[in-house]
């Protein structure tokens, strides 16, 4: 697949994007929780063309024994891209880019999760980008939280994140690759509802102080909307379950 | 003290489950005076006590459990087991039964790498690996019957209230069966059918833990079971 070339305009005449959408919309996304039987815990997002996959082991013995800690868990977190998950085929090995995010995703986590609970343990978290399409950092916080809460492990809340950033002079939510690769500002925003924290905040290119007022509201709005997104889709693995077994209990009566 | 979320339903962590002076269960915590879920679970109200009972998750040891292990290391004194929780487990050779002082035989003789075991753990305390005994009656290696492994999350839904739903099964189904906290649940039936249908049951529990009338629809599912019944047949007769 050729590298796709720069479109002529990021936003139209009537202020649409090159995917159709407005400027403060998000695009679509598709949350799965539990879908990896041996992992303790997993998720599966889909945000526009993101696909990434999650899976947590933990708590578990701390291997190497030296990185445990006496007091708490150690929450160990892997950011990798597939060699295919981009247009031009990526390096398998670990690149500077992967180990800072995978730092930065750790931080934006540890702030939830209760590791006092699990002294000399660890927490595991493969995050697997397979197909990357912008904001694969947000949409793989916003998948680990959700794993994390799949594999039974105490946290004070999900985590949701999104980007804002700035194209053609416009603040606009939840940038695409081109958008990204050729818009002007990149502003990604990890948050915790309940306790208003915000966990994870980057900034890649410039904007003035008014900007990045408008596009942190922008992003907090969307990271609740993600939110509510979130504790649906980890409820609904149980409910349907529910909703089958009482049913069937339901026509045993009537039959 | 209101109670927000809706009892007996499914509650995600960081869900706000009540507000005011209620005492905290087991995964809450509380913010100022507001009470949230720490994991995914069953939001209850005991009175003036507020618990998640959680869906999923891993076994944490506790002194005084019953836990099934596999003996993963066999040492001069005594075995490491997986007992399926995040600390490695010891059992002491101390700590089987039998005659004191200094043994010269190779442990491997009593438990061996592989062979399940049926413990209690002796000791526990977030600073040490837990500690197991095989003294006492039932206790020791496990040999005939089958092993079945669940989520330990889901080992208080199998007990039931009071023991309601593991003594209709052992009823129903004519099996003896040992829960371990672990969720290493042991099985020994008159017939391989009567325990077919009794580790089908326990992996219904373990799917369905969280619906409204399991004890009736589990008590349907073996009824309908042709084995069973014939065994019943032919104790009546």
């Amino acid at each position: 697949m050729p590298e796709p070339k720069q479109p002529e305009k990021l936003i139209d005449d009537k202020g649409v994007r090159i995917d159709g959408r407005r400027l403060d919309q998000l695009r679509p996304i598709k949350l799965e929780v539990g879908i990896l039987d041996k992992a303790d815990g997993s998720a599966y997002i889909e945000q526009g063309k993101n696909k990434i996959l999650v899976g947590v082991y933990g708590p578990r013995e701390a291997h190497p024994k030296h990185i445990a800690l006496p007091d708490r868990a150690v929450l160990r977190c892997r950011y990798r891209m597939a060699p295919f998950s981009v247009d031009e085929r990526k390096n398998p090995a670990p690149s500077r880019r992967e180990m800072e995010l995978s730092k930065v995703i750790r931080e934006s986590l540890e702030s939830v999760v209760l590791t006092d609970l699990y002294p000399r343990t660890t927490i595991d978290v493969f995050i697997e980008v397979l197909q990357s399409d912008g904001g694969s950092r947000c949409a793989g916080i916003t998948a680990a939280s959700l794993a994390l809460a799949d594999a039974g492990i105490p946290m004070r809340e999900l985590v949701a994140a999104c980007a804002v950033g700035k194209i053609q002079g416009h603040m606009a939510l939840d940038l695409s690759d081109a958008e990204d690769k050729y818009g002007e500002a990149d502003l990604p925003v990890a948050w915790v509802p309940n306790a208003n924290l915000v966990t994870l905040l980057q900034m890649d290119g410039i904007l003035t102080t008014n900007e990045f007022e408008t596009g942190l509201t922008m992003a907090l709005d969307a990271c609740k909307t993600i939110h509510g997104m979130q504790q649906e889709a980890l409820k609904s693995k149980y409910l349907v379950i529910k909703e089958v077994a009482e049913e069937r209990e339901e026509t045993e009566v009537v039959a | 003290m209101v109670i927000v979320a809706e009892p007996k339903q499914v509650v995600a962590p960081g869900e706000l489950l009540a507000e005011g002076d209620h005492l905290l269960g087991d995964n809450s915590f509380k913010v100022g005076t507001r009470i949230f879920s720490a994991c995914i679970g069953i939001f209850e109200v005991d009175g003036n006590r507020v618990t998640v009972v959680p869906l999923k998750g891993g076994y944490f040891p506790r002194v005084g459990d019953l836990v099934g292990g596999r003996i993963v290391d066999v040492g001069l004194s005594g075995w490491t087991v997986d007992i399926r929780a995040p600390y490695e487990a010891m059992l002491p050779a101390s700590e089987t039964p039998g005659p004191r002082g200094p043994r010269r035989r190779d442990l491997s003789e009593s438990f061996d790498v592989g062979d399940m075991v049926l413990s209690q753990v002796l000791a526990f305390d977030r600073t040490r690996d837990p500690l197991l005994t095989v003294k006492g009656p039932g206790l020791g290696k496990i040999s005939t019957g089958r092993v079945v492994e669940i989520s330990a999350a889901k080992i208080p839904r199998l007990i039931g209230r009071k023991g309601s739903m593991i003594s209709m099964l052992k009823r129903e189904t004519g099996c003896q069966i040992t829960v371990g906290q672990n969720g290493v649940v042991m099985v020994w039936g008159k017939s391989p059918g009567n325990e077919r249908v009794a580790v089908e049951a326990i992996y219904m529990v373990e799917r369905e833990a969280h619906t409204r009338g399991l004890t009736d629809r589990i008590r349907e599912m073996i009824a309908k079971s042709n084995v069973v019944g014939e065994v019943a047949r032919t104790q009546t007769a």
